[in-house]
């Protein structure tokens, strides 16, 4: 019997994003795991652990949408050097102008009215 | 799913859709249900009375075997509500099969509707909120199917040309089928000049918003021999799910249609080669290509140079949706129902002008959610018994 949990999975993720940091699980021998869960997946063992991510990424695959009235925004699945795949959407760069393979950094794009904070991406420049 | 059932134990006998397109003002999803199954009862000569088996799902009712049998004033022996989305009723009909084999039940019918259009998309299928995707702003389902094919791009060049075909063969079908919402011919180079949804995929890469509804009715081998029209057995079925959410496929270019066509191929013991005509879930362009090459009609990779020139339109290589598909006959939400009812019809040899000559074997490929769900059912002839 396992106490009751006091905070889910979704709301640490979120305090971790108030923090300015992306957040993610870990198993007991360190392969992540999101979106974040009480328990884990076939596959992986022991408890999962909160982690913040370094935020260094690439993407795996983009889209972009151009509402009638709107700007056009990205939106991106990257993959985290840490071993996790989000969707997000990689800024700074024209919608259309983004590609497969670009090295991206998370930044948290602060809550705004109903929405909670969520990470975004910028480009890594070329050192 | 295929272990434990019986090659031929099975056979679906009657086939018929509901009003389609745009229903009458204030007709219901179990309007459309129990009109389909009046039409496929009558194609079988099967009457309420010898129902014993209900099968249903839909996206704008929560238990809608049990409205279906309040509605029809019938109290079956089994029944089954599996949800998966657009492969549903695959599933259904494996299942179906398995409660025949088992003696749960001797006369099964599954059943479909949606009022979508009628009704309005954004009344009939609220999406939940996801705090992973949801602050993203994709325009769900296309966006996943995008990004689907921008990862296709990317590793195998395919080109929105190529997806374009597939939409231009889809309409050459539709033209030859008089239930199709589509009437007018369609060039590639109007699918790549219409709007843009979420890149690569322009409208006429989606599938359309229609109505519709429908249902089949399945029964024993031994009873469907008995019945008004030639059955359509059920020679092999395959189930396979691999995510629900896209960020959560693990490879965009790979879906568990191969698990579910693999499953389905054993248990008919046939190989892509010996199948007649392909019936596969177009909810976008991409959809088609990634069946074709995930069903094993050509190597990973190659579905879009596969797809040119015609091939998969009247008269090519490969005929491929023949009732229009998704994309130019109709798409109520969950397609997976007339995707069998055309192989159906296909293996009876009663297509009129779009009928393939000689079709013996069928098979039609059920998809739900984005890639998600995968369901194959493969149909044969007497013939292949």
């Amino acid at each position: 019997m396992t106490s009751r949990l006091t905070t889910s999975p979704v709301e640490q993720y979120r305090e971790h994003l108030s923090r300015g940091e992306l957040g993610y699980q870990a198993d007991e021998n360190g392969r992540a795991v999101f979106f974040p869960r009480v328990t884990a997946p076939k596959g992986f063992s022991g408890a999962l652990t909160w982690k913040a991510s370094a935020g260094l990424g690439t993407v795996y695959a983009t889209t972009f949408i151009s509402p009638k009235g709107e700007s056009a925004y990205n939106v991106a699945l990257v993959d985290m050097d840490e071993g996790f795949r989000l969707m997000s959407r990689v800024e700074g760069v024209a919608p259309d102008k983004v590609r497969i393979g670009m090295r991206v950094k998370a930044r948290i794009h602060p809550a705004e009215g109903d929405e909670g904070p969520y990470p975004v991406f910028d480009l890594v420049e070329a050192a | 799913m295929s272990a434990g059932l019986t090659r031929g134990a099975a056979a679906i006998v009657g086939v018929a859709e509901s009003d389609l397109g745009e229903v009458a003002a204030g007709m219901s999803v179990i309007d459309l249900m129990a009109q389909g199954v009046a039409g496929a009862l009558e194609d079988c000569g099967l009457s309420l009375s010898d129902v014993d088996g209900v099968f249903a799902a839909a996206g704008q009712s929560r238990m809608p075997t049990v409205a279906l049998c309040e509605y029809l004033g019938v109290k079956p022996r089994y029944h089954d509500s599996t949800m998966q989305g657009g492969s549903s009723f695959m599933t259904h009909v494996a299942h179906a099969q398995a409660a025949i084999e088992a003696g749960l039940c001797e006369v099964a019918v599954i059943a479909y509707g949606s009022t979508q259009r009628s009704a309005g998309r954004k009344n009939v299928a609220p999406r939940e909120y996801n705090p992973y995707e949801t602050p993203f702003r994709p325009v769900m389902p296309a966006s996943a199917y995008a990004l689907a094919a921008s990862r296709h791009f990317h590793q195998f060049g395919t080109t929105r040309e190529q997806l374009a075909e597939i939409a231009v063969a889809a309409r050459r079908w539709a033209l030859m089928n008089p239930k199709a919402w589509e009437k007018s011919p369609l060039t590639a180079s109007e699918v790549l000049g219409s709007r843009m949804v979420s890149h690569p995929l322009t409208v006429r890469d989606c599938c359309l918003v229609t109505d519709g509804g429908g249902a089949l009715v399945m029964t024993s081998a031994a009873r469907a021999k008995t019945l008004r029209k030639p059955p359509a057995y059920v020679l092999g079925t395959g189930e396979s799910i691999s995510h629900l959410t896209i960020s959560n496929m693990a490879d965009l270019t790979v879906t568990a249609a191969r698990e579910s066509g693999a499953q389905a191929y054993a248990m008919a013991g046939l190989k892509p080669k010996d199948i007649d005509v392909v019936q596969v879930y177009d909810a976008f362009t991409i959809t088609t290509l990634l069946f074709l090459e995930d069903l094993g009609f050509c190597p990973k990779g190659e579905g879009g140079s596969f797809v040119m020139d015609g091939a998969i339109a009247p008269g090519g290589k490969l005929p491929v949706n023949t009732n229009g598909g998704g994309l130019s006959y109709c798409h109520p939400g969950m397609y997976g129902l007339f995707v069998l009812m055309e192989a159906v019809r296909q293996v009876r040899g009663e297509c009129g002008e779009r009928q393939v000559p000689g079709c013996e074997t069928a098979i039609a490929h059920g998809n739900g959610g984005v890639l998600s769900a995968q369901s194959t059912v493969i149909l044969g002839a007497a013939s292949t018994l």
